[in-house]
């Protein structure tokens, strides 16, 4: 049997012990499984995490009128209107992201269980945030990273988040494209017996509730009331999970929590020709759609982070739109903050313009940047790699081809993703997956599992029995 | 020559392309799976050899010796003048071009 199958055969095992999480018991033995009762019995309440994160310096970041983008967007807006647009600067957290949320309970878990280190499997700012924490808390630190095609050529994004990992003292393993990280990750948890530090735990998602808890109490006391809209970038589901989440905490339970993410279709997240020929590296559809319709294909056997759950609208932006409001942000507010941060900002400044002047709209996030984190450094890695910067409609961009600037500002779009057709696609492959027709227990499930009903879900059942899908 | 002490690079092939895994694209699929690690060397080198290192962890890792002192590539690029005409059309449509100077 080849190594890469042997290891693979460990798997739940190996997870297992570098978890501490026996997640059987939260199953049902169906489709269904007790979430709450997980994120209750091995999270954190939302009081424990706030003392974490302020003893490791984290959360409590500014949240900031954005008035000049504001008026900018009642200018163009087609009804002369606009709701004002905030921003939750989480570039201010010790590693420059929100992701620090989530380790610095993570690594706080793996303290008190006495692992001697951490491993995160990640190339996004999770990896800094990880190894930041662990350089806090004493412990060793091992990012694996996605980083390189096959002719050694480094995303800029990757590799600036690589050096960032470094400096930090955490050993950084850099490997080519391919899936197969997951399985290096497994060789080098069995091998150092360190803490899985997972995106996907319940203690990591939890950490993330604390940013929708900030929001909502920063703009009642900003604004006198909750906000309207929360936009959040959504990749593999936890910040949305997490904001909406904490935003139920705080009360504010009419705030809508919409999904913003960028638009790769096309692109193969696996394939080596494509892997260098996109410009951003999270916050996009490759990680968007698949998470939101099959969250637990994550490393850990329940995926803490469950976006159809949350999400009460989900909208695409295109690669020019981000890197034209990053421009903007920083020419009209006097913020410099990393690209992928201000996706959701790209979806607001749009979706604002949908709203009335008294409504709130809050961007749930930005990033550090920095040499590679950078829109001039990621156009002009573009054009080494064959992709045309043009100026125009962002409607004609075609991902892996060429990178579309807004002409005028008003060209903007936060483009539509039907959610009931998620919700159908989550429902066929939980049907598909363990095999059964969902009775009562798993109809309830699945209607909160994608904040539907158990009709919605039944008259999906039937569909699918109808087509001969099941 | 790299010296015992040196901070550097190696290079290791984790899966050959027939050990791979079955579900991936077939341009992914016919390319080693291939890992980059630094740490300190632990003998004399020259660039090419297999050589052994300590990393951050404490990890003796072995792997063929790439670079020495491993420099950061990654800059702030060109500056892209489309980008920066945007800023500056944005500016004017806010506050109303140059009457308002």
């Amino acid at each position: 049997m080849s190594r890469y199958k042997e290891i693979m055969a460990r798997k739940n095992e190996i997870m297992k012990k570098s978890l501490g999480i026996d997640y059987e018991r939260f199953e049902s033995g169906g489709i269904a499984f007790d979430y709450e009762r997980m994120m209750k019995e091995t999270g954190y309440t939302l009081e424990e995490i706030i003392k974490i994160q302020r003893e490791a310096n984290v959360g409590d970041t500014p949240l900031i009128e954005l008035k000049n983008l504001t008026e900018l967007a009642r200018k163009v807006s087609p009804t002369g209107k606009a709701a004002r647009i905030f921003i939750k600067d989480e570039a201010c957290n010790p590693s420059g992201s929100f992701k620090e949320r989530r380790a610095s309970v993570s690594i706080y878990h793996a303290k008190q269980k006495g692992y001697k280190g951490v491993i995160a499997a990640t190339s996004g700012n999770y990896g800094a945030a990880v190894a930041s924490q662990a350089a806090m808390k004493g412990l060793k630190c091992i990012v694996v990273q996605e980083a390189y095609d096959s002719r050694g050529i480094g995303q800029p994004e990757i590799l600036e988040k690589g050096r960032k990992c470094e400096t930090f003292g955490a050993e950084v393993v850099q490997l080519t494209v391919g899936p197969e990280l997951f399985y290096v990750n497994l060789m080098l948890l069995e091998e150092t017996g360190y803490f899985n530090a997972s995106l996907y735990t319940p203690f990591g998602v939890a950490g993330i509730e604390t940013l929708g808890y900030e929001i909502a109490q920063q703009v009642k006391e900003k604004t006198g009331k909750f906000p309207d809209v929360v936009v959040t970038t959504h990749a593999g589901g936890g910040n949305l999970t997490g904001t909406a989440r904490g935003l139920i905490k705080a009360g504010a339970a009419y705030t809508k929590v919409y999904g913003a993410s960028v638009d790769l279709t096309g692109l193969h997240m696996a394939s080596d020709k494509d892997f260098n020929r996109k410009s951003f590296t999270t916050g996009h559809t490759g990680f968007g759609i698949p998470f939101a319709t099959w969250p637990d294909r994550a490393d850990v056997p329940r995926n803490a982070a469950r976006p159809l759950r949350y999400m009460d609208g989900y909208y695409l932006v295109k690669q020019g739109e981000v890197f034209y409001m990053t421009e903007l942000l920083a020419q009209l507010e006097g913020l410099e903050r990393g690209p992928a941060g201000n996706t959701s900002l790209a979806a607001a400044f749009s979706l604002a313009q949908q709203m009335e002047n008294d409504q709130i709209i809050v961007v749930q996030e930005t990033e550090y940047t920095g040499a590679g984190k950078n829109p001039t450094a990621q156009l002009t890695f573009a054009m080494q790699n064959g992709i045309n910067i043009l100026v125009g409609n962002p409607d004609d961009e075609i991902p892996g081809q060429n990178i579309i600037l807004p002409e005028h500002p008003s060209m903007i779009k936060a483009r539509e993703v039907n959610l009931s057709n998620l919700k159908k696609s989550y429902i066929k492959n939980c049907v598909q997956h363990f095999e059964i027709i969902p009775k009562d227990k798993d109809i309830k499930f699945l209607a909160e599992d994608t904040k539907s009903s158990e009709e919605f879900v039944k008259e999906v059942i039937s569909e699918l029995q109808n087509g001969g899908l099941v | 020559m790299a010296q015992k002490g040196d901070w550097v690079k190696i290079k290791q092939v984790i899966l050959e392309p027939e050990e791979r895994a079955e579900n991936i694209p077939q341009d992914t699929k016919e390319t080693p799976l291939t890992m980059w690690v630094k740490g300190l060397l632990l003998e004399d080198g020259e660039i090419g050899d297999t050589v052994k290192i300590k990393t951050f962890t404490g990890r003796i890792v072995e792997g063929v010796l790439v670079e020495v002192n491993p420099r950061h590539i990654h800059d702030f690029g060109n500056p892209i003048s489309e980008l920066i005409k945007a800023g500056m059309k944005a500016r004017e449509i806010l506050y109303g071009g140059e009457e308002n100077e």
